[in-house]
């Protein structure tokens, strides 16, 4: 047997024996989401799952171990990942700081602050949040005009964020600020601080959905110290040169935003079929909607072949600089497709805001959230954009 | 297995670019349409085929051939389409070899050695309609004697005419619609009472209506068992239909390719038009098509190779998924070139005609979604 194959086998008998049985269920909302962090919210099963993984460091198991990740290799990660899709097996952890953070640190962080700040996440000890995005700095992001004034020893922060994701649950958050306003994209830090510092206040913002997973967050002479300890700057990378580390961390948003296009059930018409009856020979018996199902069928299983060429091609540096931005445009537009068939393969029913039957209209607040995906992390429009101009090397005007 | 090409497929895919780009381009498809030649394709190029080693991809090496898979006759494929080649090598090397390879060692014995040459053509008698139906098969094949007797009419034979062979689908036993009951043939096109009409199609290959009257053949043209060619001939349709697949994402992607470099050229209101958004979104909406319908593509031919259970509704997924997006890219190109697009002296036209012809070879987008639906259980 091969390494590779003795290492399934003990990953399966490792996870079915140590998941409890709660974390085998199938998602229902976004409460069963496990963020972890200072003040988490826990629901039966998701501690003990959480740092069991983190125990082994399968919460990031393909970061190095001294940063409490499981040090696994390329196709290790992949196996885990297949078990624990094949098992029904729940994601151990979630988070911005694995998914953002985390990746910005391993390239761009020092040693110390990869040893600082790496391991809390790991362990679910440190919920972060993303400050990006300014009321006046949407699409073109570098125009972002918080400022962080040098001070000496610290830095002082002025200005308001928006659309900073669960602002208001996150313990700390990785901001951009500007360091120099004479300057566009050369005048831009990449700054850690805790939410909990003096002068920093978050407002969620009621969404179209009902829900409030946005806050808009203010910053009033919000004083951040320059150094955490030895060698732990709170800046990430160089000063002023921050837009490197952001636009690298946009190709991860990217992607993972795109993850959602080959999220879901394989197939949406097996599972209508049955609630909408079948005729004399088996089929969904609403023709129209059945050949939209299908349609969505070939989409959905084709991005998921993409999904998977595109990590592949993405681990082994073969694809181009600008893929991620493709895989977001089709990702979010695939996945606003698939609710708008759900909403209405569900018809009246679906429309129901606040009832048990409904689970507190969950399809329908589901179907509103998608909206967001073509805006979040870079519109559509620009995604073709960049796709154009870097990958088809169309002209600029 | 990762989903991209390995060093070796790479090599070939180099070794294939050059080959279409150099003997099979475009140039080669305008001179055999307007010399008006009977085959559609050049016996000539077909040698050479042979001779690169392309026709025996999917012959085992113990039967001379270079025992490759579906990924690497694809990748020949996607050359073929890229530069719009006219040759057997879809009908003859893909499908009819994987249905021989169905079938027992005498037959592959007979025929292998003239495929690997160059010297022989396969043709593929499954469509009875306008519309390829495989479940519908009529044709009827009687027993007489030691073998059987062939009646009925095929058409749409790819390169039927210049055939020496015909994989033919008929019905020993049951009706319409089952599973049990067909069995596949290999036919000698010289066999008495099998006549053919050729005819030019709109991509400029040539298809023909094959009729049986009474053909009788012997018991060992069974391809495979008796009244079991069902999975012989879905083993066919896998094969061929992945490659047609392949072949049309060739198609799509030269068409694009093509149309970017236009749009960067053509000036009007004294400006490049590649520079306008409106042209722009349509393009990178139609690369992000084409690439995921490469994946598709890759998917179902790695699929396949693996002898995936689930290779089918893969293979039904790429050929719908790419026949769409070619649609796009071809009706995409010709809009863009504008008035040039309608012109036979540009090759945008070509690629819409070769997209055309690919499209109901095998099952159009229509016929394979509504498999994955069947497949789903729906």
């Amino acid at each position: 047997m091969s390494d590779l194959e003795s290492f399934r086998e003990e990953t399966v008998a490792w996870l079915e024996a140590n998941c409890p049985p709660e974390m085998r269920e199938p998602f229902v909302d976004e409460s069963d989401i496990c963020w972890g962090g200072k003040n988490p919210t826990f629901k039966p099963g998701q501690k003990e799952w959480m740092d069991k993984m983190a125990a082994k460091g399968w919460t990031v198991p393909d970061w190095p171990k001294e940063y409490g990740g499981g040090g696994l290799s390329r196709a290790e990660t992949k196996i885990l990942l297949q078990e624990m899709g094949r098992l029904k097996i729940r994601s151990p952890l979630s988070s911005f700081g694995i998914w953002m953070l985390g990746p910005a640190l391993l390239h761009f962080g020092t040693e110390e602050q990869k040893l600082h700040f790496l391991p809390p996440i790991a362990r679910g000890e440190v919920r972060w949040c993303q400050g990006y995005s300014e009321p006046g700095s949407g699409s073109d992001l570098a125009s972002l005009q918080t400022s962080a004034e040098d001070k000496g020893d610290h830095y002082l922060i002025n200005g308001q964020k928006i659309w900073t994701s669960y602002a208001d649950k996150a313990d700390w958050i990785f901001c951009l600020t500007r360091t120099d306003k004479s300057t566009k994209h050369k005048g831009i830090s990449f700054m850690l601080f805790d939410m909990t510092t003096k002068g920093v206040e978050t407002k969620p913002i009621v969404l179209i959905s009902g829900q409030s997973a946005f806050c808009e967050t203010f910053f009033a002479d919000v004083e951040v110290p320059k150094s955490y300890g030895d060698g732990v700057s709170s800046v990430v990378g160089e000063v002023n040169r921050g837009w490197d580390v952001a636009k690298y961390l946009l190709g991860h948003e990217r992607s993972m935003i795109s993850g959602d296009g080959s999220s879901g059930a394989a197939s949406l018409g097996s599972k209508f079929a049955d609630q909408y009856g079948r005729d004399e020979m088996g089929r969904l018996d609403d023709p129209m909607l059945r050949a939209q199902m299908a349609d969505m069928d070939i989409d959905v299983l084709a991005f998921r072949a993409m999904a998977e060429r595109f990590g592949d091609t993405f681990k082994a540096n073969l694809c181009h600089p600008a893929q991620p931005n493709m895989m977001k445009y089709a990702g979010t537009e695939i996945n606003k497709r698939r609710h708008e068939l759900i909403m209405s393969a569900g018809g009246s029913e679906v429309l129901e805001w606040e009832s048990e039957a409904t689970n507190g209209g969950l399809t329908a607040r589901s179907w509103l959230r998608t909206k967001a995906n073509s805006i979040e992390g870079g519109t559509s429009e620009v995604m073709l954009n960049v796709v154009s101009k870097q990958i088809l090397q169309l002209p600029s005007a | 297995m990762p989903l991209y090409l390995n060093d070796d497929q790479k090599m070939l895919q180099d070794s294939a670019a050059d080959f279409m780009k150099g003997e099979g381009n475009v140039a080669h498809l305008r001179e055999f349409r307007d010399k008006n030649c009977k085959d559609g394709f050049s016996h000539a190029l077909w040698k050479q085929f042979a001779e690169m080693g392309f026709t025996g991809i999917l012959v085992s090496e113990e039967e001379g051939g270079l025992g490759l898979g579906h990924i690497e006759a694809g990748v020949v494929l996607e050359e073929i389409g890229r530069n719009l080649t006219p040759s057997p090598f879809l009908t003859t090397a893909v499908a009819g070899v994987e249905a021989l390879n169905a079938g027992g060692k005498a037959l592959r014995d007979k025929y292998f050695p003239g495929i690997l040459s160059g010297d022989s053509v396969l043709a593929l008698a499954i469509d009875e309609g306008a519309k390829h139906r495989p479940d519908k098969i009529t044709m009827a094949a009687t027993r007489e004697g030691n073998g059987f007797k062939l009646d009925g009419k095929k058409q749409f034979v790819v390169q039927g005419g210049s055939a020496d062979t015909l994989v033919v689908a008929a019905r020993t036993s049951g009706s319409a619609g089952e599973d049990k009951g067909l069995t596949l043939f290999a036919v000698d096109t010289s066999a008495a009472g099998l006549s053919r009409n050729s005819v030019r199609l709109v991509d400029s290959a040539m298809a023909a209506h094959v009729e049986f009257d009474g053909v009788v053949v012997d018991a060992d043209a069974v391809i495979g068992e008796v009244d079991e060619g069902g999975a012989v001939l879905q083993r066919m349709l896998n094969a061929g239909r992945a490659g047609a697949a392949a072949e049309t994402l060739g198609v799509g992607t030269g068409a694009m390719d093509i149309t970017v470099e236009y749009i960067k050229g053509r000036k009007q209101f004294d400006t490049i038009i590649g520079t306008f958004q409106a042209l722009q979104h349509r393009a990178a909406h139609l690369y992000s098509e084409l690439e995921i319908a490469r994946a598709t593509v890759l998917k179902a031919q790695q699929m396949l190779d693996e002898g995936s259970s689930k290779a089918e509704l893969m293979v039904s997924v790429a050929k719908a998924k790419t026949g769409k997006t070619t649609a796009l890219s071809v009706k995409e190109g010709v809009q863009m070139h504008g008035g040039v697009g309608m012109t036979d002296e540009y090759d945008i036209g070509l690629y819409m005609k070769r997209d055309r012809a690919l499209a109901e070879f095998m099952g159009d987008s229509n016929y394979h979604t509504n498999l994955v639906a069947e497949m789903h259980g729906y």
